[in-house]
C-alpha cells in the first residue's frame, strides 16, 4: 500500500530561492527589453528579414509550447494510463504545462509585428487558418488543465479528476498536431506540407517534455532538500529514452518519404549533405549529441545510475530538439522557393539563393525571456499552493504495485 | 357607398403605389443604374488579371519595378534583406539547355490564395474582383501569409516608414504586397503602373485586363495564344498569367 502523499508549498525564503527569482527577473527583464526595441524600431535590429521570416523566438516559443504539452506526461500517466506511482508528480506536471504554454505564448505574441493588436487576433477568426485555431487550442489548453489541476488539489472534485485528465490528454495530442500542421499545411515549400510533421511534432512532445520535466523535478526536489527516490526516476528515464527513439522513427520516415521523392531531393541535400549550418546542426546536434549520446547515456548500465548523467542526458535531448527545431523553422526557410524547377533563379530579391540568417541579441533575449517567465511562474507558484509532494522516496512510490508496473512498463518498451 | 369605398381602395391603391415607386427609385440606381459596365457584359464580376509575354521582357529593364514603386511609394531603405518588394525582375537560366530569359514577378492573385487560407484574422482577403490585399487595420504582423505564399510575393515591413503615398498606406509591423494598383482600377482605369511603364518604354510585354470578359484583350490574347502559370501543379489558379517560360 502506498503511504499517502503529503503535498507543501515550499518555504521560499532561502537565499537560493530569492537568487534564483533574482535569476529569472533579470531574464524577464531582458525578454521585456527586446520587446520594446522591436516595438520601436522595428523588425530591422533582428536577424529575420523578408526571406526567413520566423527566427530564433519561434524556435524558443515551439519549443516551449511543445514541451509544456509533453510536461504533462506525469499527470497523464497517473490519471489516464493508471499509473499510481506518478500520481505525486501530477499536480507540478500540469503546472510545468501550463507555466511552460504561456511562457511560449508570450514570446509568440511579443514577436507579433503588431502585438498591440492582440485584441484583434482574439476577435477576427478565419477557421480556415491553423493558426486561428490554435489561439483556441492553446487557451483552451490552460483552461482545461487549470480545471484538472483544481480537481486534484480540491478533494470534493477528486473524483472527477480521470475525467479532467482524459479531457487534458486528448486536448494535449490536439494542441501539438496543430503546433506540428502550422508547418504541415504550408504547401509551398519543400520542407513544410507533409502529415508526418503532426505526429513528429507529438512524439517530439513527449520526449522533450519529459526532458523539462526530469529537470525540473530533479531542480526542485535537490533544491528543497526533498527526497527523491531512484524508482520514479529510473521509470522516467526510461520513458525519455523511448521517447527519444520515437522521434528518431518519425525523422527516420520523414526523411525517407522525402528521398524517395526527385522533386524533394533539393531540401534533402540541403539538409542531409550540403546545407552548412542546417547539416552540422542535423547531425552533430540534433542526431549525434541530442539523441544518440542521450540514448547511450540512459540506458548504459553503470552510467544511468547516476543522477548528473540522467541530467545530463536531459538536457542533451533539449539540445538536441532546439536544432531539430532550428532546422526546420529556420532551414526550410532558407532553403529557397522553387517557382521555376529546372531553372536557375536569381533576383535582387534573393530568389533562387539560401537565404541568409543570422540570429541577433534582441532575438536571443526574447527567447530566454519566455523561458524566463515560464519557470517564474512555476517558482513563484510552488511558494503560494501546494504542488509539490513532501517526500518522493521509493515507499511513497508505491512499492508494491511498483513492482508490477515497472514490469509492465518494460515489457510497453 | 361603392364609390365612397373605390375611393378608399384607390386612394390606398396610390398611396402604396407611391410609396413603391419611391422605393423603387431609391434602390433601383444601385440595382440596374450604377452597374459597373464590366459586371453588365459579365454576370459574375470582372476579375483582373495580368498577362506577362516574357518574350517581349528585355533583360535588364526594369521599367515595371521602379515605376510600381514610385506610383505606391516603396523605397530601398539601403537594406537589402528587409526591404520591401513589391515587384522584382527574376533571371532565369535553364539548367538543360542554358536559355537565359527574365520576367516580373510579383503577388499573382491567385484565385484560391494561400495566404488568405492561413491568415488567422482575415486581414490577407480577396476581392469580389480577384484583387488580393491585406488590410492594414487587422494585420497583426504573424508573417504566416509570407510562409505560406509560393512566389515570395509578399515584404514584412521592418521599419518605420515615411513620405507614403494616401492610396497606398504602409505600417511598421504589418504584412505588404502588390494591389493590382487597385486605387487605379477603383477609380475606374484600366492599367497599372507596371504595365503603363512597360508600354512607354516600347516593350508591350504585359497586359491588363478583365478576364472574365470576353472581349478583353488580355482574355483574346490568352485564349488565341498559349500560356501557362507560376507553379501550377498547385492549382491556385493565378491571374496573372506568363507567355514563354
Amino acid at each position: 500500500m502506498t503511504l499517502k502523499t503529503h503535498f507543501r508549498e515550499i518555504e521560499g525564503r532561502s537565499a537560493r530561492y530569492v537568487a534564483l527569482l533574482g535569476g529569472l527577473l533579470v531574464l524577464v527583464a531582458l525578454g521585456v527589453l527586446a520587446a520594446l526595441m522591436k516595438g520601436s524600431q522595428g523588425h530591422y535590429i533582428t536577424g529575420m528579414n523578408n526571406q526567413v521570416v520566423w527566427g530564433l523566438p519561434h524556435i524558443f516559443a515551439i519549443l516551449l509550447i511543445v514541451a509544456a504539452s509533453g510536461a504533462l506526461n506525469a499527470a497523464s500517466f497517473s490519471s489516464v494510463f493508471g499509473r499510481v506511482a506518478y500520481k505525486p508528480l501530477a499536480r507540478v506536471s500540469a503546472l510545468l504545462a501550463m507555466t511552460l504554454l504561456i511562457g511560449g505564448l508570450v514570446i509568440l505574441v511579443l514577436d507579433l509585428g503588431r502585438p498591440d493588436r492582440l485584441v484583434v487576433a482574439m476577435t477576427h477568426y478565419n477557421f480556415k487558418s491553423i493558426f486561428a485555431w490554435n489561439i483556441f487550442l492553446y487557451t483552451g489548453f490552460l483552461a482545461v488543465v487549470a480545471v484538472y489541476l483544481w480537481f486534484m488539489m480540491e478533494r470534493r472534485m477528486n473524483r472527477y479528476v480521470p475525467v479532467a485528465g482524459y479531457t487534458a490528454f486528448v486536448w494535449r495530442l490536439i494542441l501539438t498536431t496543430g503546433t506540428g500542421s502550422i508547418f504541415g499545411f504550408l504547401v509551398a515549400r519543400e520542407a513544410y506540407d507533409a502529415a508526418i510533421l503532426a505526429p513528429m511534432f507529438i512524439a517530439m512532445s513527449f520526449s522533450l517534455g519529459m526532458a523539462v520535466f526530469i529537470l525540473v523535478v530533479l531542480a526542485t526536489f535537490h533544491g528543497t532538500g526533498r527526497p527523491l527516490g531512484d524508482l520514479i526516476l529510473r521509470r522516467m528515464k526510461n520513458l525519455l529514452g523511448i521517447f527519444v527513439v520515437g522521434v528518431l522513427y518519425f525523422v527516420l520516415a520523414y526523411h525517407l518519404t522525402n528521398l524517395y521523392a526527385t522533386r524533394l531531393h533539393g531540401i534533402e541535400a540541403f539538409v542531409l549533405v550540403n546545407g552548412g549550418i542546417y547539416t552540422f546542426l542535423f547531425w552533430a546536434v540534433q542526431i549525434g549529441i541530442g539523441s544518440v549520446l542521450p540514448l547511450v547515456l540512459l540506458f548504459h548500465p553503470v552510467w544511468s545510475q547516476s543522477r548528473r548523467v540522467i541530467a545530463a542526458a536531459s538536457g542533451l535531448v533539449l539540445v538536441g530538439g532546439f536544432a531539430q527545431l532550428y532546422v526546420i523553422v529556420i532551414g526550410g526557410q532558407a532553403y529557397p522557393l522553387e517557382m521555376f524547377p529546372g531553372y536557375d533563379m536569381s533576383s535582387s530579391f534573393f530568389d533562387g539563393v539560401v537565404a541568409s540568417y543570422t540570429p541577433s541579441l534582441p532575438e536571443l533575449m526574447l527567447g530566454v525571456g519566455g523561458v524566463g517567465f515560464a519557470l517564474l511562474l512555476f517558482v513563484l507558484a510552488l511558494k503560494f499552493l501546494p504542488f509539490l509532494p513532501a517526500s518522493l522516496s521509493d515507499e511513497h512510490v508505491d512499492p508494491h504495485a511498483d513492482r508490477s508496473s515497472t514490469r509492465t512498463a518494460a515489457a510497453g518498451a | 357607398m361603392s364609390s365612397d369605398n373605390s375611393a378608399q381602395l384607390s386612394r390606398r391603391q396610390f398611396i402604396t403605389g407611391a410609396a413603391a415607386a419611391v422605393a423603387g427609385l431609391t434602390i433601383a440606381p444601385g440595382v440596374f443604374l450604377l452597374k459597373p459596365a464590366e459586371a453588365a457584359q459579365n454576370p459574375d464580376g470582372p476579375r483582373w488579371g495580368l498577362l506577362i509575354d516574357t518574350s517581349k521582357c528585355a533583360d535588364g529593364c526594369t521599367a515595371c519595378v521602379r515605376a510600381c514603386h514610385e506610383e505606391n511609394g516603396v523605397r530601398s531603405l539601403g537594406r537589402p534583406e528587409t526591404d520591401a518588394q513589391w515587384i522584382r525582375k527574376v533571371n532565369l537560366t535553364d539548367r538543360a539547355t542554358g536559355h537565359q530569359h527574365s520576367l516580373p514577378v510579383m503577388c499573382q492573385h491567385c484565385e484560391n490564395p494561400p495566404c488568405v487560407d492561413v491568415c488567422p484574422t482575415h486581414a490577407s482577403f480577396i476581392r469580389p474582383d480577384g484583387v488580393v490585399l491585406v488590410d492594414k487595420h487587422t494585420c497583426i504582423g504573424c508573417r504566416y501569409c509570407m510562409m505560406a505564399c509560393p512566389y515570395k510575393a509578399r515584404s514584412f515591413i521592418h521599419e518605420a516608414l515615411t513620405d507614403q503615398k494616401p492610396h497606398a498606406p504602409r505600417g511598421k509591423g504589418t504584412v505588404e504586397s502588390c494591389t493590382l494598383c487597385v486605387h487605379r482600377i477603383d477609380r475606374g482605369e484600366r492599367t497599372t503602373a507596371c504595365v503603363e511603364a512597360c508600354n512607354r518604354d516600347g516593350h508591350q510585354a504585359m497586359t491588363f485586363g478583365d478576364l472574365h470578359d470576353p472581349d478583353s484583350e488580355i482574355s483574346q490574347r490568352l485564349r488565341n495564344y498559349g500560356s501557362t502559370t507560376i507553379r501550377a501543379d498547385l492549382r491556385l489558379n493565378p491571374a496573372v498569367r506568363y507567355q514563354g517560360i
